[in-house]
């Protein structure tokens, strides 16, 4: 395959990624990795820091969109910041240490978690963990944009979101991707904010993420521009288009055949991981 | 009163990221797609062949020598220039939060984003 055909191909997968990803807004990020792998034959590493690359982007371009909004908790994102940067610094560093094999595996753990986390209920429950003090004196609690106006809410268990964090950041670092499931589960499950404030939060949180690791990335070669250029725009300008056709609450349809697409991927990933073809 | 000005100020400081964001990432995207068309143009009948990692040449790793490839119009360079770009990106948006937290005399968080700034260019210095 000449390098024109090669790119060509990349960048058009890439678009159906981003698109798909912003249509169901899982983020196009996580299904890079596993499409350079299986499809393309790429290493590991290559991808990964090719993957790294397009979810900065994503994550920049749509944060500009949500803070806008209102939805972001800037404080918030802040301070779990901390967590995830430190994280991922440790993971750029694992990636080295790790056999790529084993990163297939965990990978595929990822993916398959992640496909849970979409299709789980998103039912409120009631909460049996009081409001944070930590929350107050750090001024995290906040107020978003609902449809009855704006409504407040307060944070709780901050420690455990924090210790979530710092492991998203480190499968961030180490896969190369945005790890927003692992993100939201901190934010919406742990320290129970708010669903749109937490996936916004979480979106705005990625590229401070993703930029902790990817100078050591760039200093050990993982990134290489000829392949990460196609990726990048191809992600970026699919996520752009599919904020443009479609903004606002995501089509179940979709959502259901991403979540088989991520599933058949996740198993492809550990197939490959367990049987060492990588 | 002072609660209403906190307000204003967030507010501000999100119209303010919101476009620091959006700028460097048209930026990033102009120029790795220049250098991209240059790529294309230049290399587009050799076989690409990403099955082995072998790493980068140290040309492409290190911003300094980026730049001088940029010089000589180095395709590669122009566009690892680019993704360098793309990575500075959120780097600026957190630096740019240290002002605004500042301006709203946050002094808790000037410290945390601080501490996220330090760990970022930790992490982008050498290894």
């Amino acid at each position: 395959m000449s390098l024109l055909l090669f790119t060509v191909l990349i960048w058009v997968c890439s678009l159906g990624a981003g698109l798909l990803g912003s249509l169901t807004g899982l983020g196009g990020g996580m299904v890079i990795v596993p499409l350079l792998l299986l499809v393309f034959k790429v290493d590991i590493h290559y991808a990964a820091g090719a993957s790294l690359i397009s979810v900065i982007a994503t994550s920049s371009g749509a944060a500009a969109a949500y803070v806008k909004e209102g939805f972001t908790n800037i404080r918030i994102g802040m301070f779990l910041e901390v967590a995830t940067t430190l994280g991922a610094i440790f993971g750029a560093y694992l990636v080295a240490k790790i056999s790529p094999p084993a990163i297939a595996i965990i990978f595929g753990l990822v993916l398959l978690y992640s496909a849970y986390m979409s299709v789980r209920s998103q039912t409120v429950k009631p909460s049996e963990h009081p409001p944070d003090p930590l929350a107050a004196r750090l001024r995290m609690n906040g107020e978003y944009p609902a449809i009855a106006g704006p409504t407040a809410y307060s944070i709780r268990r901050v420690p455990l979101g924090f210790l979530i964090c710092y492991f998203a950041g480190l499968i961030s670092g180490l896969l190369g991707i945005g790890s927003g499931a692992l993100k939201v589960l901190a934010m919406d499950q742990a320290m129970q904010i708010p669903f749109k404030v937490s996936t916004a939060t979480s979106n705005f949180m990625i590229g401070v993420t993703a930029a902790a690791s990817a100078g050591i990335y760039f200093q050990r070669g993982y990134i290489d521009p000829g392949l990460a250029m196609p990726v990048m725009l191809g992600v970026l300008f699919g996520s752009f288009m599919g904020a443009r056709i479609m903004p606002g609450t995501p089509s179940r349809k979709l959502r259901i055949l991403f979540d088989v697409a991520i599933l058949i991927l996740a198993f492809e990933m550990l197939f490959k991981g367990f049987t060492g073809k990588l | 009163m002072e609660q209403g000005q906190n307000r204003w100020t967030d507010e501000r400081m999100d119209i303010i990221i919101s476009l620091l964001l959006r700028t460097g990432v048209i930026l990033s995207a102009v120029i790795v797609l220049i250098g991209g068309i240059m790529y294309l143009v230049q290399y587009r009948h050799l076989v690409p062949d990403y099955r082995i990692f072998r790493g980068e040449p140290t040309t492409l790793r290190h911003l300094g020598s980026i730049l001088h490839g940029v010089a000589t119009f180095h395709s590669r360079s122009w566009m690892q220039l680019g993704l360098f770009v793309l990575v500075a990106t959120p780097v600026a948006r957190v630096a740019f939060s240290i002002f605004g937290f500042y301006k709203e005399r946050d002094r808790t968080y000037v410290l945390l984003t601080l501490v996220v700034l330090s760990v970022l260019i930790f992490g982008l210095m050498e290894h």
